[in-house]
């Protein structure tokens, strides 16, 4: 396993000449970017432009054609998802993707999982050992439920929750599993106002504490929050930069827009 | 009413003082355990052998659904195939003791072991599966395997299958001791031993994870969860508890043979879960009692009726079937599930019938 914790100032995450084929569809071509620790980088562009896609291979849930996703300098290509959590790398999906079965309590301490210490045969044997696991995965859910105001929730199934919460209890657990990489995929779609400037000031806290990607529609959002833009169109990174230069290039108002000049 | 809310409220305060099970799991289900011994072997001594073999026939059942609880409950994978590993686990047990003279507990001990590892292979095939093709892979399983008794007669038996003497009871028991309680009892172990350990399993991690992994694969391996060897896991716990199942079905029935593990078995097994209530150790327990009793409740009705023989001869199937869709109808959860909602309805009730006497009570003292 790799370090964690390290002075990792440049490069936390690199992509490097990434295409996804999905037969004759180009999804990603040669897309390179990167992103430091403790910053928020948005990525925008239309629909089917490749920012779920790009999440994908990051989260290794679809393989590239070519290129790699570096973390901290080593390669991710035959690292398993579910191995990618422990690294240190944690995503929401665009829906809430919560196991509905399990109460809000249960589905943060599945976040928690991969900071378990005792094995199977522990768990078979109903061991103290194990016991001790769970009081203590317990606890760190609950904190982290407490931390978002969930603490009132945590014993409800989340399908009974309005989407705004269930949408932060998805949050909660990614976070409960100390990510140094975040991957929000659309987090204020479906939210209100009210909600929105919740999230808001909640990624303004993370930042700086953890690496942020950002997928969203919401302009503003993005604006306010991010410290760069990536800007993708039919697969290819078309602009990078400060959110206040992107918002005047050429070629994402033609991505946007369809026109070569701003309207006035 | 009145009284009955008391006992209640006395129930209640009993359970959270006297009565509070420890918290540490393993005493926790040891407790459990012990108490549902008690149980079993009560009921054992005062019903008649015939009872005893029902009994013992519902502990082989319950532990066989205990896997199944496991596999198709908690981690969403559906087998059609569990009456083959009782069957693994039953020649297993019958050529363990009858060839190689091993005795009793380290034979159930070992098929055990023998049936969780051939599920694990399975597993690992049937991690690569999803839903009909699952089923079918494992429907294929239930069909094929019990047919290789008839390939290799030298060593299963063919189509007569394979015996074995029945287990003796200590002497300290007494000669007129019966044999079916005797059988009744090892069965219960059996089974208790099944439910402590899956019981365990549940408490804690694997339960979650179980449940996570049915709901959403996904997110499941976004938080960290390896879904292949968590369903892997699942079938190899699924398989150990069938293959002890078919060690005590050789236990109760002295034999294995081709015709005891037919696809009909496997089918059995997954009505029983389902009625019982997927997904609770609860509802293994309705669901074997519902397997032992519901076709012989079945025949005693069409046996009732004087029908023409070849109405009678199918009725058991036909109310056996009407029983099991409108047990879907009625309690789509199960039996368990039915008995958690009306819990839950009577409690309300009385509360609300103990509050509104206090409040009348209240009133008077005005």
């Amino acid at each position: 396993m790799l370090p964690r914790g390290e002075d990792v100032a440049r490069g936390a995450l690199r992509v490097s000449g990434l295409s996804v084929h999905f037969g004759g569809l180009v999804a990603l071509s040669e897309v390179s970017l990167d992103i430091s620790a403790g910053e928020v980088l948005g990525v925008i562009g239309p629909n089917g432009a490749g920012k779920t896609t790009l999440f994908n291979v990051i989260c290794g849930f679809v393989a590239p054609r070519e290129g790699d996703v570096l973390w901290r300098g080593h390669s991710l290509r035959r690292t398993p998802t579910h191995r990618r959590a422990s690294l240190g790398i944690a995503r929401t999906l665009q829906g809430v993707g919560l196991f509905p079965a399990l109460s809000v309590l249960e589905n943060v301490m599945a976040g928690a999982d991969h900071r378990r210490r005792s094995g199977l045969l522990s768990g078979l044997l109903g061991l103290p050992r194990a016991d001790r696991d769970e009081s203590e995965l317990r606890a760190i859910a609950s904190t982290m439920l407490e931390r978002l105001d969930l603490a009132e929730v945590a014993q409800r199934l989340p399908d009974s929750l309005p989407y705004a919460l269930q949408k932060r209890v998805a949050l909660a657990r990614a976070l409960v599993c100390e990510p140094q990489l975040l991957m929000l995929d659309e987090p204020a779609a479906g939210l209100d106002s009210g909600d929105i400037a919740r999230l808001r000031e909640l990624i303004s806290e993370l930042k700086g504490s953890m690496a942020v990607m950002l997928v969203e529609h919401r302009i503003d959002v993005v604006t306010e929050l991010c410290d760069r833009v990536a800007v993708l169109d039919f697969g290819r990174l078309i602009a990078s930069g400060p959110p206040e230069a992107i918002k005047s290039d050429p070629k994402v108002l033609e991505a946007y827009l369809g026109a070569e000049q701003p309207y006035a | 009413m009145t009284a009955v809310a008391h006992l209640i409220a006395r129930l209640e305060a009993a359970r959270a003082g006297w009565l509070r099970l420890p918290r540490q799991t393993l005493a926790r289900h040891l407790v459990l355990a012990v108490g549902f011994g008690l149980a079993f072997y009560v009921l054992s001594v005062y019903i008649s052998p015939y009872r005893d073999s029902q009994l013992a026939t519902a502990a082989y059942y319950f532990t066989a659904l205990v896997g199944l609880t496991v596999l198709t409950g908690l981690n969403g994978q559906l087998s059609i195939g569990h009456g083959a590993l009782m069957a693994i686990g039953a020649y297993a047990t019958v050529l363990l003791i009858g060839r190689a003279h091993f005795a009793l507990v380290p034979t159930l001990v070992a098929v055990t072991v023998i049936t969780a590892t051939a599920g694990g292979v399975l597993g690992a095939g049937a991690a690569r599966l999803r839903g009909p093709y699952l089923a079918g892979a494992t429907l294929a399983l239930a069909v094929g395997l019990p047919a290789l008794a008839d390939g290799y007669p030298g060593t299963f038996g063919g189509d007569n299958g394979l015996t074995v003497a029945p287990p003796t009871p200590p002497a300290s028991l007494g000669l007129s001791f019966p044999l079916t309680r005797w059988e009744a009892w090892i069965a219960g172990v059996g089974a208790l031993v099944a439910f402590v350990v899956v019981a365990n399993l549940l408490r804690g991690r694997a339960g979650r994870v179980f449940r996570a992994v049915r709901d959403h694969e996904v997110s499941a391996q976004l938080v960290g969860i390896p879904v292949a060897r968590t369903q892997v896991l699942a079938f190899t716990l699924s398989a150990a508890c069938a293959g002890l199942a078919g060690g005590l079905y050789v236990v109760v029935n002295q034999l294995a043979a081709p015709g005891a593990f037919q696809l009909s078995l496997s089918l059995s097994l997954l009505t029983g879960v389902v009625l019982g209530g997927l997904g609770t150790l609860g509802g293994a327990v309705w669901g074997a009692l519902a397997l032992v009793f519901l076709p012989a409740w079945a025949t005693n009705l069409s046996h009732a009726i004087s029908l023409p023989t070849n109405v009678s001869s199918n009725l058991p199937l036909a109310l056996y079937g009407i029983a099991l869709a409108g047990g879907m109808l009625l309690a789509p959860r199960g039996i368990q599930g039915a008995l958690g909602r009306a819990g839950q309805w009577l409690g309300v009730r009385l509360r609300k019938s103990t509050s509104n006497e206090e409040g009348s009570d209240e009133q008077d003292h005005k």
